[in-house]
């Protein structure tokens, strides 16, 4: 029950791109076209459910039992960008049609904040290895939802005319704003603990 | 000949090539922390100091790393540097540490650093990297700090924890919420993009 709550929590109440502001370089900037939104948030939920309990197991099974924590930051980012390596090159060997869909934005994901970021909110919160997984699937789903929703958005918006000074970052992050105001309707429902 | 180019190189981050509002790097926490004054002074201090330590480690370092793994490299380095960050502000401001949460681990991955990294450090001497790390640290810092002004002000009647608008001001709690900061960010952007274009068809 827990679970589900954490879940649907860090879909809408808690959404770690509009609340926590994670990943907003690649929100800004690969957030064009509806496709390539579609392509690389369905890679993010792919890494953020599989990288957050992989993190857990790490953080839990071995860097507690040495009394390591302070050097979570770096095994967290190697865990991530290896695995990410890993999954890149698997879809390569045996999947030839996801790797032309999702294999390109493998390697934009490594430095996207919000892998790292839910991983360390995993760490914070104290999540057991289930919830943490729940939350991490949540917040990729999370986070996809809103990119796909920006791209839909400024798809629309291509043909309005638009003060030269406000053009890409400036209206991106206006509509972010909206996006966000939106969200907040859901705050209440549920609590992300 | 040299100071003036260093000159230059310590100018250019702070205006015409500003890594925030120019480059649109970094934004994540450029949002998350600017809530409040006193946060965004500590996470600017924490920016600067990674920004420029690990441009003139990586600097040193330059004629030896394989440029296969180069990023791997920069990576650990600048993972370093936040740990230090990381435990000393664990170790005399606990209650700041605890309140920063993640987004002192996010300077890892703040792409301001691997940016100046990767487009500067990596071809330049040491201390010509030191002063451009240190220079994009605080164009980062200012333009935080401005923000963190507009949205505790409004949003709380506050600076720095101190209040300076009196009993009659109504807080628009908005302000210190998500929305909030991505609209000051996005009028910020706005106004500043509009002025450089009106320069540049004066020239």
């Amino acid at each position: 029950m827990h679970n589900f709550a954490i879940f649907f929590a860090s879909i809408f109440t808690g959404n770690i791109l509009l609340t926590n502001y994670l990943g907003m370089c690649s929100f800004l900037s690969v957030s064009k076209e509806l496709k390539t939104s579609l392509g690389l948030g369905a890679a993010v939920v792919f890494v953020m459910a599989t990288t957050t309990p992989l993190n857990w197991m790490v953080y839990e099974w071995v860097l507690i039992p040495f009394g390591l924590e302070y050097l979570r930051f770096i095994v967290f980012i190697i865990v991530i960008a290896a695995f990410v390596q890993l999954t890149e090159m698997a879809l390569e060997r045996y999947s030839e049609g996801l790797y032309q869909a999702l294999g390109i934005f493998l390697p934009l994901i490594t430095v996207n904040c919000a892998i790292l970021g839910a991983s360390l909110f995993m760490v914070i919160r104290e999540y057991t290895l289930s919830t943490s997984f729940f939350f991490g699937l949540g917040s990729g789903i999370g986070w996809a939802l809103a990119i796909v929703a920006m791209a839909g958005i400024r798809q629309k918006l291509k043909n309005a005319k638009i003060p030269p000074g406000l053009e890409g970052p400036g209206l991106t992050l206006v509509i972010a704003g909206f996006m966000a105001m939106a969200f907040m309707g859901f705050s209440g429902m549920i609590a992300l603990t | 000949m040299a100071k003036s180019k260093l000159r230059k190189t310590f100018l250019e981050p702070l205006g015409k090539n500003n890594p925030v509002f120019v480059q649109i790097l970094g934004i994540c926490s450029t949002l998350a922390v600017t809530n409040k004054v006193q946060n965004t002074v500590v996470m600017t201090l924490g920016v600067t100091f990674t920004t420029a330590l690990s441009a003139w480690t990586i600097s040193l370092m330059r004629n030896h790393i394989p440029s296969r793994i180069r990023m791997m490299v920069e990576t650990m380095v600048i993972a370093a540097f936040v740990i230090i960050v990381d435990i000393v502000l664990k170790a005399y401001y606990p209650e700041m540490w605890k309140q920063l949460g993640p987004y002192v681990g996010l300077i890892i991955t703040n792409c301001i650093i691997m940016g100046r990294v990767e487009a500067f450090a990596l071809n330049n001497k040491p201390l010509p990297s030191l002063v451009d790390g240190f220079a994009s640290g605080l164009g980062y810092t200012y333009v935080l700090l401005s923000i963190a002004v507009v949205r505790e002000l409004l949003g709380s009647g506050s600076i720095w924890g101190i209040r300076i608008l009196g009993s009659w001001w109504t807080n628009w709690s908005i302000m210190i919420m998500p929305p909030g900061g991505f609209f000051v960010l996005a009028i910020i952007i706005w106004v500043i993009r509009e002025t450089i274009m009106k320069e540049e068809s004066h020239a």
